[in-house]
């Protein structure tokens, strides 16, 4: 049943998704500065350029519709619910039931069918390519994430993210070669699908390269700054995700308030940690050509199917 | 109903069905009669025959026998959990379309309207009884019935040379279809010569024969549901046909052949072999891989829905199979989880498939166009059927809250399921067949991305779109009905859950029911909520409550401030309605990677050309592989055979001489 502590539980990682997630960007995007020997944006300048766009107008293109207005919208309901869901500070969370981890690909999906659309309604070249190119990268990337899903879903005996980070964090310490395939699959999944450097590039404005900026090209004011805000939700859920199928260690438990507060300094040193790796490996990576994107992706989709066939074959015993 | 059993009221509403048909011949050209009398009253039996149908699945099974027929031979009905599902999505789905098309049939287009309801009736009628049939005998009259009348709306508007040839390739593989089913009934009756479904299951068929009843089953009712590599008359048809036929086939008809495939691999063949399962889920991986793949590179948009078709289709098939092998096992409640999924995205196809066919068929109206690369930004002149539509391919791309996700995720946790096999082979099999599934469902989320982008957003592509009209307020009734169905399901799995839940009770003797109502009506557990749980209406409610409350928030703490200009596009000031991507740009990476799966005739410019254009076309490889080369085959013979026909009368003499010869050394006493 919904207990106190739970719900304070999932208010706690609501609010922190929407403050953390800028705050990875900006830590991403500091790394990745440092590394490439450029000065450094400060931490919380996504917070500014939020509160920038949020203050400025809207200006909206003439061929703009009714579904160019709502998708930003929900597009970050989708983000928001998918944090809410992933456990990243307890496994208590009363919403948690509302989607396991293939309802969670799902919203993800629902999110990318929305910015799509969106890309194609103004009209214009930039647009449509976008939106072909995220498709291309989505439809690749989704079955591949839901391999990796299956194989920690066959390990734990449950597709429930909950029940995953219980039986994952608190088993005897186990080396499970199909969730070391599985990880890297993962890694390569999270890399196209939060438009990152081999596959995309979030601060190019270099027409032949961008995908995911070819989409929101058009957007501005408060659509532009939900949409920002959302792609950071997306990355911090994916990360979040990440941590919880492969580093479950240090999230609280039930009816755990102490284990709570002292979840959140690991939580900040896991997420610290992962943005300063993926700063790295965006810096010692140079963008592939976009036809490369299906022979990475393809990579992933294969070490995740080779993951599953591992635990089915050699470690059904264990 | 005290007095009256359901069956009976089920005949009544055939008959209804039959009698609305033929009073559309009383009057052929009174057009106000029938769209705005016939097809309403036809719709109201539609709901008759679903609520009943409804009603039924808590009652026994019931018998009925109508003494029409050879002699000896009456026509035996009967109506249990099993078609009472499939009456309950016939009645619904027709109640949609039957109001679109009160709407949807103008004056002077194609046949009379009163020969077009006349045919539509009469398919409505012989697809229940289809259902209801309970005899080899009986199921044929209707089977034959539902091809032939659905052959005459296909072909509504014979001039084009095109659709008649498509309305010839339909009835030929219709029959080729129909020939395998009745072979497979013969095989059935092993000799007894009871052509009742209830002497069939009597029967004990060695496992040999009853290998040939399946496979002859599955290829008689494939050849109807559109299975590779009998489904080519499925592209060809659909297009062909009015929008609301197309919807009728392609969310009704096709799910008949499925309710014959299980009518006849779990309750007449007696128990199944694993190895059907395997077969029917590789057949049904095939078909679900070629069709969404075609789907994707099609550039007309009935043709793109029909490839759809086959696509979902195959994952029904994929569903059966592996419902086949749970069973085979006696793993049932792995099996009525499986089974769950497979009615389940019947019911889903049924609403979703119908809904978008009804557009394309509202977007066919307001522009007289069909192909993608003419049509772009019908969101400003038809917003009505563009949000619809978005509730289809929503549905259609399998994706949260509707209810295509639904059964895509009961169908992935059947698969999750699968290590218990005891077949070390099919344990390597399966996760192979989910990741195709995956694969699937992720590409069909780009056809519907293609389908929705291309035609309803974006810029219009021809001038002549600036005078499309937004739908008539009986197409809207019919759209609005069949996104609800789906919205509906979406929402509420586990009470459709436990509407499916007789029909899986009957073939496997258990069902989800009871696990998923422990948890309450809003959650859907099919085994416990520890190992996997969905809440669609929560998650609705979640993101319902961001976009609002996000909304609220942004116009208060800043404003909700505005304005207008034209669109920025990095800068580039050459902006027309031809930078956008074309239906065959847009699918070009699908093309590019699966290469090899496909079967192109293209054209490129060169540097030289004075008018460089660029042409692709796509062809179905299956005439190429297998149909051209059988036409071939049996013109070759054919020809071989007319050497005999010399035209000359000694030579006909000489062949009765011969034949006579022959028989009086044959046939000595």
């Amino acid at each position: 049943m919904i207990s106190i502590s739970g719900l304070i539980g999932q208010l706690f990682a609501i609010v922190l998704g929407l403050v953390l997630a800028p705050l990875l960007s900006g830590w991403v995007g500091m790394c990745r500065a440092w590394f490439q020997n450029r000065s450094a944006p400060p931490l919380f300048q996504p917070y500014y350029t939020l509160h920038k766009l949020f203050r400025k107008d809207v200006v909206l293109a003439h061929g703009a519709s009714s579904l160019f207005r709502t998708a930003p919208f929900v597009i970050f309901g989708c983000m928001l619910a998918a944090s809410a869901i992933i456990p990243s500070l307890s496994t208590d969370l009363p919403l948690a039931p509302a989607a396991d981890t293939i309802a969670l690909v799902g919203v993800f999906g629902l999110a990318r069918i929305f910015i799509s659309l969106a890309a194609m309604d103004v009209g214009t070249s930039f647009g449509t390519l976008g939106a072909r190119r995220e498709m291309l990268i989505g439809f690749l990337a989704e079955p591949a994430l839901l391999m990796v899903i299956f194989t920690t879903a066959l390990i734990s005996q449950s597709t429930s993210l909950t029940t995953i980070v219980e039986t994952l964090a608190h088993r005897d310490f186990v080396i499970y070669p199909s969730l070391a395939f599985a990880g890297i699959a993962f890694t390569f999944v999270s890399f196209a699908e939060n438009a990152r450097v081999p596959v995309d590039n979030p601060a190019t404005h270099l027409e032949l390269t961008m995908i995911h900026e070819a989409m929101i090209l058009e957007y501005s004011g408060r659509h532009l700054a939900l949409i920002e805000w959302a792609a950071s939700l997306k990355l911090y859920a994916y990360s979040c995700l990440g941590l919880a199928l492969f580093f479950p260690w240090g999230v609280a438990g039930s009816d755990n308030f102490i284990g709570l507060v002292a979840a959140i300094p690991v939580l900040l040193l896991k997420l610290g940690i992962g943005g300063v790796l993926l700063a790295g490996i965006e810096t010692v990576n140079a963008k592939m050509r976009i036809f490369r994107a299906p022979e990475f992706l393809g990579t992933a989709f294969l070490l995740a199917v080779l993951g599953l066939l591992v635990r089915l074959l050699l470690e059904t015993r264990v | 109903m005290p007095g009256l059993l359901s069956i009976d009221a089920l005949l009544i509403a055939a008959c209804c069905w039959l009698a609305i048909g033929l009073a559309g011949l009383l009057a052929p050209r009174n057009f106000f009669f029938i769209s705005k009398t016939l097809f309403p009253l036809g719709a109201l039996v539609g709901v008759l025959v679903g609520l009943l149908a409804l009603a039924s699945l808590g009652q026994r099974p019931e018998v009925a026998v109508l003494a029409i027929g050879l002699p000896d031979l009456p026509f035996h009905l009967r109506l249990d959990k099993l078609n009472a599902i499939f009456a309950l999505l016939l009645g619904f789905a027709s109640v949609g379309i039957s109001v679109f098309a009160a709407g949807y049939f103008r004056k002077g287009e194609g046949a009379a309207p009163g020969l077009l309801c006349f045919w539509y009736h009469l398919f409505l009628a012989s697809m229940l009884m289809v259902l209801l049939a309970d005899d080899a005998y009986a199921f044929m009259v209707a089977w034959e019935g539902m091809a032939m009348s659905s052959y005459f709306l296909v072909t509504t508007d014979h001039q084009h040379a095109e659709i008649r040839r498509a309305g010839y390739l339909y009835l030929l593989v219709a029959h080729l279809g129909a020939i395998a089913i009745l072979l497979s009934f013969g095989v059935m009756t092993s000799g007894s010569g009871d052509y009742s479904f209830a002497g069939m299951r009597a029967q004990h068929l060695s496992p040999m024969w009853a290998s040939v009843a399946f496979l002859l089953a599955l290829l008689g009712f494939g050849a109807k549901a559109g299975l590779v590599p009998v489904h080519v008359w499925l592209p060809e048809a659909h297009p062909a046909a009015p929008s609301p036929v197309s919807a009728m086939m392609s969310g009704v008809m096709l799910k008949t052949a499925i309710y014959g495939l299980l009518r006849v691999s779990f309750d007449l063949v007696g128990s199944p072999l694993w190895w059907w399962g395997v077969v029917a889920m590789s057949v049904g991986l095939v078909t679900a891989l070629f069709g969404v793949l075609y789907s994707t590179v099609q550039s007309d948009m009935k043709r793109l829905l029909a490839y759809s078709s086959i696509e979902n289709i195959g994952l029904i098939v994929v569903g059966i199979g592996l419902t086949l092998i749970f069973h085979s096992y006696h793993m049932e409640t792995l099996a009525a989880l499986s089974l769950t999924a497979v009615f389940f995205h019947c019911l889903s196809h049924a609403s979703f498939k119908s809904l978008l066919f009804l557009t394309t068929g509202s977007v066919l109206h307001a522009t007289k166009e069909r192909s993608l690369g003419r049509l772009g930004g019908l969101i400003h002149r038809m917003p009505w059927v563009a949000w619809l539509a978005l509730f289809g391919v929503v549905a259609s791309a399998g994706l949260p809250p509707l209810s295509g996700f639904v059964s895509e995720w009961l169908l992935l946790q059947a698969f999750l399921f699968s290590p218990g096999l005891p077949h070390p082979w099919l344990n390597m099999l399966v996760p192979v067949a989910a990741a195709v599934v995956a694969l699937v469902a992720a590409l069909a989320g780009f056809t519907m991305v293609k389908f929705h982008g291309i035609i309803f957003l974006g810029q219009m592509r021809e001038e002549n779109l600036k005078d499309a009209h937004d739908a008539g307020p009986w197409e809207k009734f019919g759209l609005v009905w069949l996104a609800l169905l789906g919205l509906f399901m979406g929402i509420f799995p586990s009470t459709v859950i436990a509407v499916i839940d007789g029909a899986t009770r009957q073939l496997l003797g258990t069902g989800l029911a009871e696990q998923v109502r422990e948890h309450g009506w809003w959650m859907l557990a099919p085994i416990s909520p520890e190992r996997a749980s969905y809440q669609p209406l929560i998650l609705l409610i979640i993101i319902t409550a961001a976009v609002l409350l996000g909304r609220q928030l942004v116009h208060r703490l800043y404003h909700g401030r505005l304005r207008r200009s034209p669109a920025w596009d990095c800068g580039y000031f050459f902006q027309s309605s031809r930078a956008q991507d074309t239906a065959e740009g847009f699918s070009q990476p699908i093309r590019r990677i699966f290469e090899p799966l496909f079967r192109m005739r293209r054209h490129f410019p060169t540097i030289r050309d004075e008018k460089p254009y660029y042409s692709v076309e796509v062809e179905d490889p299956f005439w190429h592989w297998l149909y051209l080369p059988v036409a071939r085959l049996t013109q070759a013979i054919s020809l071989l055979i007319a050497r005999l026909q010399g035209g000359r009368i000694a030579v006909y003499l000489l062949y009765s001489f011969l034949t006579l010869i022959l028989l009086l050394l044959v046939a000595r006493p």
